[in-house]
């Protein structure tokens, strides 16, 4: 098997699991219930392919052309499916906007949903107990872990996301920013910005 | 269940970790646990209820310590063994062992990106009306079940409003135990911050779960 060989650093708990890993595999294999060369598809899809740079193509769109803004906002799945993203954890996605008044968070408290086919597979600390904890109790708390602060009066809106049903923030378009192209206003788009946790990048920011 | 994956207001687990330039997976193991969970769906036929449940039904003092694809590949374990697909001596050996439990359909590289590319929607045809419309007070229902929902603890008891109908879909609840989909009509419900958390909730902030029917009650 190509993957007989591991990069990972030896700590004997986990070797523990590799080998039982690597044991379910050839078994299945034997079986029949399985073909590797599937599963060296499935890995590469969403280690090269799907990611947050997808998501970061339909809000830059959204912020470029306001009759796809009005069709993300209203059917946002239709309108993802445009730019030839969807599927497995996408399904039924909504759009979220961000404005002045009203800022979108989005979490799952109870696992790890989160919007594969726009942001790729969720980072650790999306599925780490710190953040499905307090993103519901304590969502000021958990922007200044990630050094956002939002004005007071700004009004948070937590989406947990408990059902199949995928949340997608789209961020605000950072100031300075008229008159952009799609592909260079994508840049300015961060993954952090799509779940919540953070906000676009500024023009300034990109060398 | 009322088990650890429930996390909604505990406290007590530090503040939130971001990894500077993450990769998407960190160890060659975690990458074949991953794979293999998505590729045994079709030849096993179990949903993602199910899968759910067999991660989040265990030792909450394990669920906590275990890494998030132990959990994955714990579960996928449990799975298997469920549906005598494959055995623990099989796993300690390494090898199959006897002639295998025949599958219907094995995915094929061929076919990987067709069935990503459907997925798994879960909204279903229905005549029935929604018993809620937007803007009307629910409660959430005080339920604690031993087998799967989708109802956090920190929401039940407590008080919200309907801000928008979803549609008509899978009941996690039904479907989770192989139930059958038993589809329900879902809402998009809003509770404020002091409802959930009293004079510790920032009355800044509103927190919305997708609630199917059956979890709501109207006030």
């Amino acid at each position: 098997m190509a993957h007989d060989h591991d990069h990972d650093h030896d700590h004997s708990e986990l070797s523990e699991t590799q080998l039982r890993v690597r044991a379910l595999e050839t078994v299945l294999t034997e079986k029949g219930y399985v073909d590797p060369a599937a599963l060296d598809l499935l890995i590469e899809t969403y280690e090269k392919k799907v990611g947050p740079r997808n998501g970061a193509r339909v809000v830059a769109r959204a912020w470029a052309e306001p009759a796809y803004r009005a069709r993300l906002l209203k059917d946002a799945t239709p309108a993802i499916a445009e730019l030839g993203y969807a599927g497995r954890q996408g399904e039924h996605i909504v759009a979220l906007e961000n404005t002045p008044k009203r800022h979108n968070m989005v979490v799952c408290t109870l696992c790890s949903c989160y919007p594969w086919p726009v942001l790729g597979l969720p980072p650790v600390w999306y599925k780490s107990a710190p953040y499905r904890s307090r993103a519901v109790s304590d969502p000021r708390g958990v922007l200044a872990d990630f050094g956002v602060t939002l004005p007071k009066d700004t009004e948070i809106r937590v989406w947990d996301s408990t059902s199949e049903i995928r949340y997608l923030v789209v961020p605000m378009r950072p100031a300075g920013t008229e008159g952009w192209t799609e592909e260079k206003l994508a840049e300015l788009v961060t993954r952090d910005s799509m779940i919540g946790t953070g906000l676009p990048k500024l023009p300034g920011d990109l060398k | 269940m009322n088990g650890a994956q429930d996390m909604g207001g505990m406290h007590g687990f530090g503040p939130v970790e971001a990894e500077p330039n993450e990769p998407v997976f960190h160890a060659d193991w975690e990458k074949r646990a991953f794979a293999l969970t998505l590729a045994m769906g079709m030849p096993a036929g179990w949903n993602i209820d199910q899968s759910r449940f067999a991660r989040e039904n265990r030792d909450p003092a394990e669920y906590l310590s275990m890494s998030y694809y132990q959990i994955w590949f714990a579960a996928l374990e449990t799975m298997l063994k469920e549906r005598d697909l494959v055995s623990e001596d099989e796993i300690v050996a390494g090898h199959a062992r006897g002639k295998p439990k025949p599958v219907t359909r094995v995915l094929s590289p061929a076919d990987v990106l067709k069935v990503l590319h459907r997925g798994g929607p879960t909204e279903r045809p229905t005549n029935t009306q929604a018993a809620f419309k937007p803007g009307d007070k629910v409660r959430a229902k005080n339920i604690n079940p031993l087998t799967h929902t989708r109802l956090p603890r920190y929401v039940r008891g407590h008080v919200g409003v309907i801000d928008h109908v979803i549609g008509f879909h899978v009941f996690p609840d039904s479907n989770g135990q192989g139930a059958g989909e038993n589809p329900q009509w879902l809402y998009n419900v809003t509770f404020s911050g002091p409802e959930l958390w009293g004079p510790d909730g920032d009355p800044t902030t509103q927190v919305s779960v997708d609630a199917w029917e059956p979890y709501l009650d109207p006030v």
